[in-house]
C-alpha cells in the first residue's frame, strides 16, 4: 500500500475529487494547509505599509491506494490539480506498513 | 418660557445622541485595525472613555470648560457647577416654567453634548497604544488627560464669553479669535499631540515595525468609518447648537470635503501602491471628517472640496512616518487626527470665506495673512500644551503603576491577559476549548449513558 499525498491549490479540490472518484479511489482525508514553494507569497498594503503573506493557502490531500494503482491515481491528480502555472503543487508517494480498519478489524488491502 | 426655542433643543437632544454614538463606532473602526488577540482590549478602552469621562464631566468638566474663566482664559471655574449645581434648579411644569437655559436650549442638553466631545476625544488617543498597554493605566491616563488636558483646552476654544451675563471663556475664542468650529484643535490636535506623547513613553509593540501586523477585521472598520460619519453631522451641524442655516451650511460641508477625502486617500494609493484599499477608504472619511471639523462654517463647500482632497492625500503619506521616525503609533492618531487637525485648522487661514456663517475673509479671499496667523498659533498652542502635559502624565502614570502589560501577554494577547476573554470562538474540536470546562461550583453534567458496542454514531 501506498500513502499518496498532495498539496494542491485549494480552488483544484472539486475536480481532484472527482477525478479520484473517476479511478476508484474510495475515500480521501483533506486538511486546509498553508504553505509556499516557489511560488513564494503575495504582498498585501494597509495604509501604505506592505505586509508579505509568505504562507499561502493550500489543501493537502492524502490518500491510500494500493501499489498497482499509484500511477492512475497520480495522473488523476495532476490531471486534475494542473493549470501550468506557478504554486500548481505537488504530488510524492510513500509506503504504508500497515493498515485497519477500525470498525471491522480488518487489515492490509482489505482494509482500504 | 423666554428664550427656549423647542425646533434647535429637538436637533441638540439628536445630535448628542448622533455623537455619543460615534464613540461605539470608533471603537470598532479601531477594533477592526487590530490583532483578533487584542480587538476586545482596543474596542474596550472606547467603551471605557464613556464610563469613565462622562462621570467626571458631570462632576466638575463642565464646569472647568464652560464655568467663568479663572483668569487669562485659561480654565474655568471647576467649583461653580460642580456636580451641575445651579444649571437644573427651576420649575419644569405647570404655569411658570422656567429652568437655565444655554442659549436657545435647556443648559443640560448642552451639557449633554459637549459631554460626548470630551468622551470621544479621550477615546480618540487609544488609538496610537494598541495591544499593549495595562487597562488600569489607561483608565488613570485617561482620566488624568482629560481632567488637566481636554476640560481646559475645551475652554480655550469652546468657551465663548458673554457680554450681557459677564461670563467671560476662554483665549483662543475669544482673545486670539482663532475658528474652531467643532474642535479642529481642542479634539483633534489635542488627541493626536496626546497619542504621540503617550507612545513615544509607552514604547513600541514587540516585534514592530519588523513585523506587520495585518488588521484582523476590515469589514469592522468600514462598519467603524460609517457610523463616525453618521455620528459626525451630530458632531459638526450639531455645533452650530441649534436646528438653523449654519447647522446646514456645516452638514453640505461635512458631506462633501468627506467624499473628497475618501477619494484623495484612494488615489494616493493607487499611485503609489496599485491598488485602491478599502482600509483606505475608510481612512480617508475619517482623515476628512477630521479636517472639516474645525472649518466646516467658515468656508464654501467648494473650499470644502479642495480641504478634503488636501486631508485624503496628505494624511495617506503622513501615516507613513511613523515608520521613518520610529514610534509604533499603532492605528494613525498622529497621521490621521493631528495632520489632518492642522490640515483643517490652518487652512481656514487661506480658504475662509467671507460668505460663510463665519464671515472671515482668508488669505484667497483678499483677508491677508491676519486670520491665517490666528489659526496657526491656536493650532500650535494646543499642540505644545497637549503633547508636553500628555508626555509627564504618562511619565507619571508609569512610576505609579507601569503602563505595559507582561511581554509574554502582549505575545499571546491583551484580551485574555487584561480582560480574561477572547473575542472569536473559532475551535471546532469541542473538546479543546470550544465548550471549556465548568467550574468546580457549577452542577455536575448528568452522567453519560454507557454507549453501547454496536451503536451507530449518526443516531
Amino acid at each position: 500500500m501506498m500513502l499518496v499525498t498532495a498539496i494542491l491549490k485549494p480552488f483544484a479540490l472539486d475536480d481532484v475529487r472527482s477525478g479520484l472518484e473517476l479511478v476508484d479511489v474510495a475515500g480521501m482525508t483533506v486538511g486546509e494547509v498553508s504553505g509556499y514553494g516557489r511560488q513564494r507569497g503575495h504582498t498585501e498594503f494597509y495604509r501604505g505599509a506592505d505586509y508579505h503573506v509568505d504562507f499561502v493557502p493550500k489543501v493537502r490531500v492524502e490518500v491510500v491506494v494500493d501499489d498497482a494503482a499509484v500511477d492512475r491515481v497520480v495522473d488523476a491528480l495532476m490531471t486534475a490539480a494542473r493549470t501550468g502555472k506557478i504554486g500548481d503543487g505537488k504530488v510524492w508517494v510513500t509506503p504504508v506498513e500497515a493498515m485497519v480498519r477500525v470498525r471491522t478489524g480488518e487489515r492490509g488491502a482489505d482494509a482500504l | 418660557m423666554d428664550g427656549l426655542d423647542t425646533g434647535d433643543t429637538a436637533w441638540m437632544l439628536a445630535s448628542t445622541a448622533l455623537v455619543l454614538l460615534m464613540t461605539p463606532g470608533l471603537a470598532f473602526f479601531y477594533g477592526g485595525m487590530v490583532r483578533s488577540k487584542s480587538v476586545l482590549n482596543m474596542m474596550m478602552m472606547s467603551l471605557s472613555a464613556m464610563g469613565l469621562v462622562g462621570i467626571l464631566w458631570a462632576l466638575y468638566g463642565y464646569s472647568m470648560a464652560f464655568g467663568n474663566d479663572v483668569g487669562a482664559g485659561l480654565v474655568g471655574n471647576p467649583f461653580e457647577a460642580w456636580g451641575l449645581k445651579g444649571l437644573f434648579v427651576g420649575s419644569y411644569t405647570g404655569d411658570a416654567i422656567s429652568y437655565p437655559l444655554s442659549g436657545t436650549i435647556p443648559a443640560l442638553v448642552f451639557v449633554s453634548f459637549q459631554a460626548t466631545f470630551a468622551i470621544i476625544t479621550v477615546a480618540l488617543v487609544s488609538g496610537a497604544v494598541a495591544d499593549r498597554m495595562k487597562f488600569g493605566a489607561w483608565l488613570l491616563f485617561a482620566g488624568i488627560w482629560a481632567t488637566i488636558v481636554y476640560f481646559p483646552v475645551a475652554h480655550w476654544v469652546f468657551a465663548f464669553s458673554n457680554e450681557s451675563s459677564g461670563v467671560v471663556g476662554g483665549w483662543i475664542a475669544n482673545n486670539l479669535a482663532a475658528i474652531d468650529f467643532a474642535g479642529g484643535t481642542a479634539v483633534h490636535i489635542n488627541a493626536g499631540s496626546a497619542a504621540l506623547a503617550l507612545v513615544l513613553v509607552l514604547g513600541k509593540r514587540r516585534g514592530w515595525p519588523r513585523e506587520s501586523m495585518r488588521p484582523h477585521n476590515l469589514p469592522f472598520v468600514m462598519l467603524g468609518a460609517g457610523l463616525l460619519w453618521f455620528g459626525w453631522f451630530g458632531f459638526n451641524a450639531g455645533s452650530a447648537l441649534g436646528a438653523n442655516g449654519i447647522a446646514g451650511f456645516a452638514m453640505i460641508n461635512t458631506v462633501v470635503a468627506t467624499c473628497a477625502a475618501m477619494l484623495g486617500w484612494l488615489i494616493t494609493e493607487k499611485v503609489r501602491d496599485g491598488k485602491p484599499t478599502s482600509l483606505g477608504a475608510a481612512s480617508g472619511i475619517v482623515a476628512g471628517l477630521v479636517a472639516i471639523t474645525p472649518s466646516c462654517s467658515s468656508i464654501s463647500p467648494m473650499g470644502a472640496i479642495l480641504l478634503g482632497l488636501i486631508a485624503g492625500v496628505v494624511c495617506a503619506l503622513a501615516v507613513g512616518l511613523k515608520f521613518r521616525f520610529g514610534f509604533d503609533d499603532s492605528l494613525d492618531v498622529v497621521g490621521v487626527h493631528l495632520v489632518g487637525g492642522i490640515i483643517g485648522t490652518v487652512l481656514i487661514g487661506f480658504l475662509a470665506d467671507p460668505g460663510s456663517p463665519a464671515g472671515v475673509a482668508g488669505l484667497f479671499y483678499g483677508g491677508g495673512v491676519d486670520q491665517l496667523w490666528r489659526q496657526v498659533v491656536g493650532a500650535v498652542a494646543v499642540l505644545l500644551y497637549s503633547f508636553t502635559i500628555s508626555y509627564v502624565i504618562a511619565l507619571v502614570v508609569k512610576a505609579i503603576m507601569g503602563l505595559r502589560v507582561d511581554a509574554e501577554d502582549e505575545v499571546t494577547g491583551i484580551d485574555e491577559a487584561e480582560h480574561a476573554e477572547s473575542a472569536y470562538d473559532f475551535s471546532t474540536l469541542r473538546s479543546i476549548g470550544g465548550s471549556g470546562t465548568p467550574r468546580p461550583d457549577a452542577a455536575p453534567p448528568a452522567a453519560a449513558a454507557p454507549i453501547p458496542a454496536h451503536a451507530s454514531k449518526e443516531s
